[in-house]
């Protein structure tokens, strides 16, 4: 029994600094709808500046100042890249600031490592709280304590300036219907800075407080991300009590789960969100997304028609010239122009989901690493041939996605996203897990090419064929009637179901459809490597495909493939340089502020302006 | 920010990188520099990997000082590969096709070692695995290609699993992150203590998730167990949770913990005046070396001059990775890939701790690890009573590693 109590106040002490940080994200969610990936960054921000000011500060106060400082700070740090990054972009299509979070991850991790150095930094103790008190004869930290006491104050306090006071008025109508909010005279922006501020505050404050529990280091920033995200989806996006309800559920069955199925760590949180999303598609407190956004934000997006002939030509030269990339006789452009090809297709195969269906799914690395690993254990266990395995990799994965998807599009917008992202995770700790079967993270290594094509130009020109061929497949099926009936599931999904149109249906042949794809690329990917990894299957993969999506333009037939490769090509000049990821966080940051509809929407406009391409108007 | 400033930025970058590698280059000699190609992960795991590239550099001034490899300055191409293996498949094929590289070294996570060895072996390039600890590398994934450096999981395992058979300790609990590493270093723990002594017992096993480790519930899972003794394999930011949660909950009162890696630098210093006392460990105590230990103390004056910082281990690694490539290529009298591996094969090596030699039958480098009980000493976490165990006396036999490697 009292094991059992010491146990219950552990996981009600680690639910402190996992609230904080995922009710600011439930917060800046709920009011600016950007799906902030650079929260984890602002805790990892929060427990270095708290460590430098506690070297500072002396005594009791000091610790407890230099807690509340550092909150404060993040908080400040928070209100610049509010000001300078996202401010721009608000207006752009939906989720598309997240591709600005991401940059802004990328460069909080080089200026951390330049600030703070690469070691590990030990949190200070906390003064007059360093021992343990006997519960029923369990040792339980002071610290733990106080954590526990601290954390209903800060829920109470936030809840209070959410119900109670007129700036959580606006807050909350925000919420509910932003629009509206500004028409009636609030200045939008000063909101949507100040919960920025208050969010970006609370990570900090985490981070911090997190401190004497243990440190801080350069990698609890992508640490924190994906159980933030699942707290705050399993209590329902945008609610408060629903954070805190759901970060204690989160830490106490992780407790239990650490002691009694030790070999659990690694996926119980996500079987946890997918239960809990099956029953109550919306989270625990979640409220039903009322119709708050009127349409689309940002111009509607055009019809889609096929290429001039002008375009038609552009890119049968840009397709000879890749052709005869080979005879410039570099073995390298070989091998980086087949993955810059392969991670095309991976990406496409999103674009198709996303801009197509409107389906945004964070987890799409499943089908990528889902196929790579199909090839691989083909390869490994049944001497299957590369040629059968490249068949059999885009099966397995179309496979995959109807189950997934299945299951997945129960729910819809940022709960389907977090449900494809639970399943993604589930696939990686699989993988990762049954050691015996997949090699764990030691993978599963040598499986080349068939001899006929072990010769880099070889293999270069079987990606060229099955790449450009899926990319225009997926093309083609956006031309085809099945296109449209997906547009119109996405633009209007009770309009499409009175013509007709089983929604669900087409959505769920969609997914598959770009799940197939996406394993074509990971069995490409196998044999260009040789060897695969759970790292095929991570979170960090799916949001590379995303990233270059976005960046690439959503509303464009394009996107995918062009921002692939634009992406692929400059990571591998920036990588050559020391602070890379500062540079090339700048540079998304850059093109996402120049180009909100993405390069090619973009580019597309410009040349419109330029009288270089026909406008939409003169079409009609 | 605007285009001017951004623009400037970037060409800041690029000056400051290309000044880097001009000073890197050292032109003393004559001829064309022998190139090799460096594959880490200087961004993802930076408290590692730049301790190593100084001992990197530091060996290469000493060596090109002294007229270069076959009278040529031997120089390193460090690049980034974000701790990705497909990354690091694409840049090995640009250092060994583009940039003429005559054979390939680098990473410090096994699984990245595991990607650039299976290329090796595909391609016949040569590949020394200075940091990876995966037995794999050099048993059941070896291949002719593939050498390793380090003492593998297993060997620094068998250590510590020496010392707990000579205690009274019988029933033990682990404690290892939820990895191939974790896993490996486990069961090689067991086989070889259940070895010296079958009567020790099991009692629990803990898999925190890597650097994710909720610590407080990790020690009362561990109480819970009643065991005699602890054998933790987490590190880093992991290790620093469970010290302190282990430590204020009264977890290591009376019970011995066996630390793999806990005594090196990289773990141990940041724990600071917290760093646990009474562990035994593997590590690197450089702060003990006095005149008797020879080399040892050359080797860190020479880092401490040269860097102004205290050596890590993985200075040591990569030090010990520049004298093995100079010596191999010497030996082989070639940069010809099938010369440096069959130099490679049964290559000795002075180095600061031991003479190494690269063993036939695996490939595998018989550097050793020290390993001694840790204490606090002025603030920090040292070790004591330490000794040097050769890497060749915790191998298994000749006929078992035989049988662990595919045929060649």
């Amino acid at each position: 029994m009292g094991l059992f109590i010491a146990q219950l106040l552990t996981g009600l002490a680690n639910a402190g600094a996992l609230f904080m940080v995922a009710s600011g994200l439930s917060l800046i969610f709920g009011v600016t709808r950007v799906v902030n990936f650079a929260h984890g960054s602002f805790y990892m921000l929060g427990a270095y500046v708290g460590y430098t000011l506690m070297q500072v500060l002396p005594g009791a106060v000091g610790f407890w100042g230099a807690i509340l400082l550092a909150g404060l700070i993040v908080g400040l740090i928070g209100i610049i890249v509010e000001i300078c990054v996202l401010r721009p972009v608000y207006s752009a299509p939906e989720l598309f600031q997240l591709v600005a979070t991401f940059g802004v991850i990328l460069v909080i991790q080089d200026l951390t490592l330049m600030i703070w150095g690469p070691t590990d930094l030990l949190g200070p103790r906390a003064p007059g709280l360093k021992g343990v008190v006997r519960i029923m004869g369990e040792p339980v930290p002071q610290y733990d304590i106080a954590l526990i006491v601290i954390t209903p104050f800060v829920a109470l306090a936030l809840w209070y300036l959410i119900a109670r006071t007129r700036v959580g008025t606006l807050v909350r109508a925000a919420t509910q219907d932003r629009e509206m909010v500004g028409a009636l005279g609030v200045n939008q922006a000063w909101l949507f800075t100040g919960v920025f501020f208050l969010g970006c505050a609370l990570a900090g404050l985490g981070g911090a407080l997190q401190l004497p529990k243990g440190g801080a280091d350069l990698l609890m920033d992508f640490s924190i991300l994906a159980s933030v995200f699942v707290v705050v989806v399993i209590g329902g996006m945008g609610s408060l009590p629903g954070a805190y309800l759901a970060a204690v559920i989160i830490s106490v069955l992780n407790v239990f789960g650490v002691t009694y199925l030790p070999q659990s760590t690694l996926v119980l949180m996500f079987v946890v969100m997918v239960i809990v999303l099956m029953v109550r598609p919306f989270g625990l407190l979640g409220r039903e997304e009322v119709a708050g956004e009127h349409g689309q934000v940002g111009e509607p997006e055009r019809p889609i028609r096929p290429a001039g002939t002008g375009v038609r030509l552009l890119v049968a030269f840009l397709l000879a010239l890749l052709a005869s990339v080979p005879l410039l006789g570099s073995n390298f452009y070989n091998v980086l122009i087949t993955d810059i090809l392969i991670f095309c297709l991976f990406a496409a195969s999103l674009h198709f989901l996303l801009g197509q269906g409107g389906l945004v799914s964070f987890g799409h690395a499943a089908f990528f690493g889902g196929g790579a690993y199909v090839a691989a254990l083909l390869v490994t266990y049944a001497g299957t041939p590369m040629e059968l395995a490249l068949l059999l990799a885009p099966l397995g994965a179309g496979l995959a996605a109807i189950v997934i998807g299945w299951v997945c599009l129960r729910s819809t917008g940022v709960y389907f996203a977090m449900l494809t992202l639970a399943f993604g995770q589930l696939l990686w700790s699989l993988a990762f897990q049954w050691g015996d079967i997949t090699g764990g993270d030691d993978g599963l290594v040598n499986i080349w090419p068939s001899d006929w094509a072990s010769d880099n130009v070889v293999f270069f020109y079987l990606a060229l064929v099955l790449c450009v061929g899926g990319i225009l497949l997926l093309r083609h099926a956006a031309h085809a009637p099945f296109g449209y009936a997906l547009r119109a599931a996405r633009d209007s999904a009770r309009q499409a179901e009175a013509t007709g149109i089983n929604t669900r249906h087409v959505q769920w042949v969609a997914f598959t459809f770009a799940g197939t794809m996406a394993g074509l690329a990971g069995g490409l990917f196998v044999f260009s490597k040789g060897s695969v990894f759970p790292n095929e299957l991570e979170i960090a993969r799916s949001f590379d495909a995303l990233i270059v999506v976005f960046l690439g333009g959503v509303k464009t037939l394009s996107g995918g493939w062009v921002g692939g490769a634009f992406f692929e090509s400059v990571k591998d000049v920036l990588t050559r340089f020391e602070y890379w990821r500062l540079a090339l966080g700048l540079l998304i940051i850059f093109v996402v502020i120049v180009a909100p509809d993405g390069i090619v929407g973009s580019l597309r406009k410009l040349g419109e302006r330029l009288g270089w391409l026909r406008g939409e108007r003169e079409l009609r | 920010m605007n285009r001017k400033t951004f623009l400037t930025g970037i060409t800041g970058l690029v000056a400051a990188s290309t000044w880097a590698a001009s000073g890197m280059a050292l032109m003393a000699q004559s001829g064309e520099p022998i190139k090799i190609g460096e594959i880490n992960h200087y961004k993802r795991l930076a408290a590692f990997a730049e301790p190593y590239k100084k001992g990197i550099e530091l060996a290469l001034e000493e060596i090109n000082a002294e007229g270069g490899v076959l009278d040529r300055p031997l120089e390193f191409i460090f690049r980034d590969d974000q701790g990705d293996p497909g990354e690091a498949i694409k840049i090995a094929e640009e250092l060994m096709t583009s940039e003429g590289a005559a054979m390939i070294t680098g990473s410090i996570l096994s699984n990245v070692g595991l990607a650039i060895a299976s290329l090796a072996a595909e391609k016949e390039w040569v590949y020394l695995a200075a940091e990876p600890l995966a037995d794999a590398v050099t048993w059941s994934q070896g291949n002719p290609w593939t050498f390793r450096l380090r003492a593998s999981t297993y060997m620094q395992a068998a250590m510590l699993a020496e010392q707990a058979a000579q205690t009274d300790a019988v029933k033990y609990a682990t404690i290892a992150p939820n990895y191939a590493y974790g896993k490996d270093a486990v069961a090689a723990f067991k086989e070889v203590l259940t070895e010296l002594k079958p009567e020790v017992e099991f009692v629990g096993e803990q898999w925190p998730a890597l650097f994710k480790i909720d610590a407080g519930a990790e020690v009362q899972a561990l109480e819970r167990a009643k065991p005699d003794a602890i054998y933790n394999v987490t590190f880093g930011p992991d290790l620093a949770k469970f010290v302190r949660e282990g430590g204020t909950r009264g977890l290591f009162e009376g019970r011995t913990v066996y630390g793999l890696l806990s005594g090196e630098p990289e773990y141990i210093e940041p724990l600071g005046d917290e760093a646990p006392e009474g562990w035994v460990v593997t590590g690197y105590p450089w702060y003990d070396f006095t005149e008797d230990d020879g080399a040892n103390k050359a080797f860190v004056d020479a880092y401490q001059a040269r860097w102004e910082e205290t050596p890590k281990l993985g200075s040591l690694v990569g030090y010990m990775t520049a004298q093995s490539i100079a010596a191999a290529i010497e030996k082989a009298g070639s940069t010809e890939g099938d010369a440096i591996r069959q130099a490679f094969e049964g290559l000795t090596v002075e180095t600061p701790v031991d003479t190494i030699t690269f063993r036939e039958i695996d490939n595998q480098a018989t550097m050793g690890a020290f390993v001694g009980k840790t204490m606090l000493k002025d603030g920090a976490g040292v070790m004591t009573d330490w000794t040097y165990k050769d890497g060749a006396d915790y191998l298994p036999s000749d006929e078992e590693v035989a049988k662990l490697r595919p045929a060649e």
